[in-house]
């Protein structure tokens, strides 16, 4: 049956599929972050992925600052962007029921889009690899920059990651996730705390935006394209688990590269028949953390 | 108000949402002194603790600190002013060991108690250090929870029924860590509803009824008259 399937197949699906699956671990990792700590279900958080990429076109295009430059300075404004959106609009909703939240992240997603479209229009625009070229393998041709890509992003997930469980500063954050009334009466400015940790999760997205501009086209909708993909991960990996979202981004990549080998029309419908075997094995995802004791 | 108390709690109101639970507590602590809240479940014990920690929806009156108001502070304004609060159902953190948990506060002022001046006050966690802090027994949570209030540099304390629901072997045992931290200069503000305990530690006791403040007992009333006591408490 599969007899026709060459190694130069898989492995380049798989390769694809691994790029795709950064793209998801970085984006569901700050997606996890924010749901987890400060139980906001960022539905702008497409919009901000897409905000990185237009960040990094237009320092590229106005003010001359290449990829490297965007690389580090485009996550900062958008994190920036995050940390306006969470004082204006979240703030107010803290407390409420999360829903409300969401309604205000996806009102927001539907103007920051309906702007970039107004001023950029709705074609994507090209932003050229700062790593042309690549290396032959010898069973397929792997992209420099797509390598960069994938190595880059793990070191990403690997440092947050690393940053939530083993610092001084991740324990004030998972500690205020189960009593945040507690950890700020040990003199911890909790409400900063979030803003800072809501802005974090919002400059990731940007930061993904950057790593993206090279490989997808710049365009207002790109964000919205991955997000539904995004949720789907996030609920696999479980609500809020960090490491969960981490994982399941590459591992529903992977899968979803191998389904385009095997059985390609079902590619874009594989990640949803996981998503919903996890949730009837696994309600609370794969890698979801016990309950919290009060 | 007395002039020389280190905390001044005036015509304090509070509420959960739309209901009132403080309806206009006064009294004081003086500095170096344990004083007791005791009184009926739901009379506003800890209600008291939580409005002086800012922790409540929202409060009225006068809570004065060390010359500072607090009415009006965040509760980490609170904390750095110099209060520490252990609550009631401990709050040991599950997603942190206990190393982590008893080290999780920062300190805010000097005169907080060094990490291993801590673990040899409180040998029992020395032991359980990497064990995830909700694995410890009721007593050694306890522990936990007030072994790592001291480390902030805080000098007021407020514990919320440090001795509930653990055997009286580790209530004993609680009890002489209290009246240690009392003989090292630490003001105490405790809400209690174990009288044998109330009595073995306290200077003096403020009882509280619906809300308010219906009475305050020196330790020796209440060795004496315990029907006084009992009136209020309903036992």
């Amino acid at each position: 049956m599969f007899d026709h399937i060459s190694i130069q197949l898989l492995a380049g699906q798989l390769l694809i599929g691994l790029i795709n699956g950064s793209f998801y671990a970085m984006l569901s990792l700050g997606l996890a972050i924010i749901f987890g700590l400060i139980h906001v279900v960022n539905f702008a958080h497409g919009a901000q992925y897409m905000l990185g990429a237009f960040v990094a076109l237009l320092l590229l295009n106005v003010l001359g600052i290449p990829y490297w430059g965007a690389l580090f300075i485009a996550p900062v404004i958008v994190g920036a962007f995050g940390l306006l959106m969470e004082r204006t609009i979240l703030r107010p909703l803290r407390g409420l029921d999360p829903l409300y939240s969401l309604l205000a992240t996806f009102a927001s997603v539907l103007i920051i889009e309906g702007l970039m479209r107004l001023e950029f229009g709705s074609s994507g625009l090209p932003y050229r690899s700062p790593m042309p070229g690549g290396i032959n393998l010898g069973f397929m041709f792997l992209p420099w920059y797509r390598g960069w890509v994938v190595v880059f992003s793990l070191a990403v997930c690997l440092g947050t990651w690393l940053l939530i469980e083993k610092t001084k500063l991740g324990a004030y954050l998972r500690a205020a996730n189960e009593r945040p009334e507690i950890v700020e009466s040990f003199g911890i400015n909790v409400p900063r705390m979030m803003s800072l940790t809501y802005a974090f999760g919002v400059g990731l997205a940007g930061l993904g935006g950057v790593l993206a501009a090279p490989i997808y086209q710049v365009s207002p909708s790109m964000g919205s394209n991955l997000m539904i993909v995004i949720f789907a991960v996030v609920v696999i990996g479980g609500m809020g688990s960090i490491l969960g979202a981490i994982l399941t981004g590459y591992l529903i990549g992977i899968v979803e590269g191998l389904t385009k080998v095997f059985y390609p029309e079902g590619s874009n419908l594989a990640i949803f028949v996981i998503m919903i075997l996890a949730l009837i094995l696994r309600p609370n995802g794969l890698f979801s953390a016990p309950e919290k004791s009060r | 108000m007395t002039s020389d108390a280190l905390l001044s709690v005036e015509n304090l109101h509070a509420w959960y949402g739309e209901s009132k639970a403080l309806h206009g507590m006064n009294f004081t602590v003086r500095p170096g002194e344990l004083v007791t809240l005791i009184g009926r479940n739901g009379a506003g014990k800890s209600t008291t603790l939580r409005s002086i920690m800012g922790i409540v929806g929202k409060r009225t009156g006068s809570i004065r600190f060390d010359g500072q108001e607090l009415i009006g502070k965040r509760t980490y304004q609170i904390a750095r002013a110099g209060i520490a609060y252990c609550p009631e159902e401990r709050a040991i953190f599950s997603s942190l060991n206990v190393s982590e948990n008893l080290t999780l506060p920062p300190v805010l002022k000097p005169g907080g108690i060094a990490d291993s001046d801590l673990l040899a006050q409180f040998p029992n966690l020395q032991r359980r250090l990497k064990s995830p802090g909700t694995k410890l027994s009721g007593g050694e949570q306890q522990m936990l929870a007030i072994a790592r209030i001291l480390r902030t540099g805080a000098r007021f304390l407020l514990l919320d029924e440090p001795s509930e629901g653990l055997a009286p072997v580790v209530v004993k045992e609680i009890g002489e860590q209290i009246l240690r931290l009392k003989a090292q200069g630490f003001t105490i503000l405790l809400v209690e509803q174990n009288l044998q305990f109330a009595r073995r530690v306290a200077d003096r006791h403020v009882v509280v009824e619906n809300g308010v403040v219906v009475d305050t007992l020196d330790a020796e009333t209440l060795r004496t008259d315990m029907d006084r006591v009992k009136h209020y408490l309903g036992v």
